[in-house]
């Protein structure tokens, strides 16, 4: 595909992303912050977050497994999950997890089980789509394109 | 003793950015880093303290009291495990060698009484995550790049006080304003006026 194709096909993609909510504002934001001086700024926080939630997700899964299930915990980690999704721009993740601290205060180990459930689907959506995104940039770059940047977010 | 116009440009701010969060922390050193600041960050208060020499326990490497090394805005987290930002801030502000340095509280909860909390114990400012460019570029002008940074400020706000045709009018420090929104040329003029 040439490089034409490819950025609009990119522009279409992250138009797309933002309408349906998968982003938000404060993804544009860290694509402000991407410059020559470094190129790969949004791919590696993206990386750090998806580290970062892997891990709480694995722990949330097992606090969530124990005969007494410890709702403080629980909550502490949906808060970094929310904390972290908010500062990437990854909306339905963030929103998904504001849903799981009620459940939490209300102390409901079925609904929070669920919880997880929502949360963990958002965040494999939102994890393949910005795979998707940054394979659609690799490709640009390697076509020799320089990766568009949309206005309005 | 006041920088001449020359290394006045070539200075860098330097920050404490504390947050347990790696994702923030990368996100607010780029930030800091994007207007010229040398960034320092710490994952925790107590690193924080260790850093300025505060820890009651462990040494650190270096002991920002000792050194040369000094911070012009520690920018902290506010729900961190173990201590706060608000115990940090605590701290700071009991310090001093410290308590002049402008410190900033983040937080991703909008909580009224929390704001009205920090800004009490001296917080210069509050910011709600997640934390964006703007917000960021806001909060150079607290840091001026002098080392009496906080002398100069008190001292515009006097000089304009006392002349009373001036063309800005300096917002007062009430709790709940933002740092003065004077321009940057105008903060640069001001001072060259005190000299």
């Amino acid at each position: 595909m040439e490089v034409g194709q490819l950025q609009r096909s990119f522009l279409e993609y992250t138009s797309a992303l933002f309408r349906e909510g998968f982003l938000d504002g404060q993804f544009g934001q860290l694509q402000l912050l991407q410059d020559e001086s470094n190129p790969d700024f949004v791919v590696e926080v993206v990386s750090l977050f998806f580290e970062d939630s892997q891990r709480i997700l694995t722990d949330l899964t097992t606090a969530l497994d124990q005969k007494n299930v410890d709702f403080k915990k629980i909550d502490a980690h949906v808060h970094q999950l929310k904390g972290s999704s908010s500062s990437i721009g990854a909306q339905r993740v963030r929103n998904a997890c504001i849903a799981f601290r009620n459940f939490c205060e209300e102390k409901k180990v079925e609904a929070c089980v669920r919880c997880l459930q929502q949360v963990n689907q958002e965040y494999l959506l939102v994890k393949t789509k910005l795979e998707a995104l940054f394979r659609l940039e690799q490709q640009i770059v390697a076509a020799g394109g320089v990766i568009p940047v949309l206005n309005d977010f | 003793m006041a920088k001449n116009g020359e290394e006045r440009e070539n200075y860098e701010a330097h920050v404490l950015a504390v947050d347990d969060s790696l994702v923030d922390r990368k996100v607010i050193e780029r930030l800091f880093k994007l207007t010229s600041c040398k960034v320092t960050a710490v994952d925790s208060g107590r690193k924080a303290l260790q850093i300025l020499g505060l820890d009651e326990g462990e040494k650190s490497a270096f002991d920002a009291r000792n050194s040369d090394i000094n911070f012009d805005l520690i920018i902290t987290d506010y729900c961190m495990p173990g201590m706060t930002g608000y115990e940090l801030l605590k701290k700071i502000k009991g310090s001093s060698t410290f308590r002049e340095i402008p410190v900033v509280i983040m937080s991703s909860e909008n909580i009224l009484t929390r704001i009205n909390r920090c800004l009490e114990e001296g917080a210069e400012d509050f910011i709600v995550k997640p934390v964006k460019l703007c917000d960021v570029m806001k909060l150079k002008r607290l840091m001026f790049g002098e080392k009496n940074r906080v002398f100069n400020k008190r001292k515009l706000e006097e000089t304009y006080e006392a002349s009373p045709n001036g063309a800005l009018s300096i917002s007062s420090r009430s709790s709940s304003s933002s740092p003065s929104s004077l321009d940057e040329n105008e903060l640069v003029r001001l001072e060259n006026l005190m000299l």
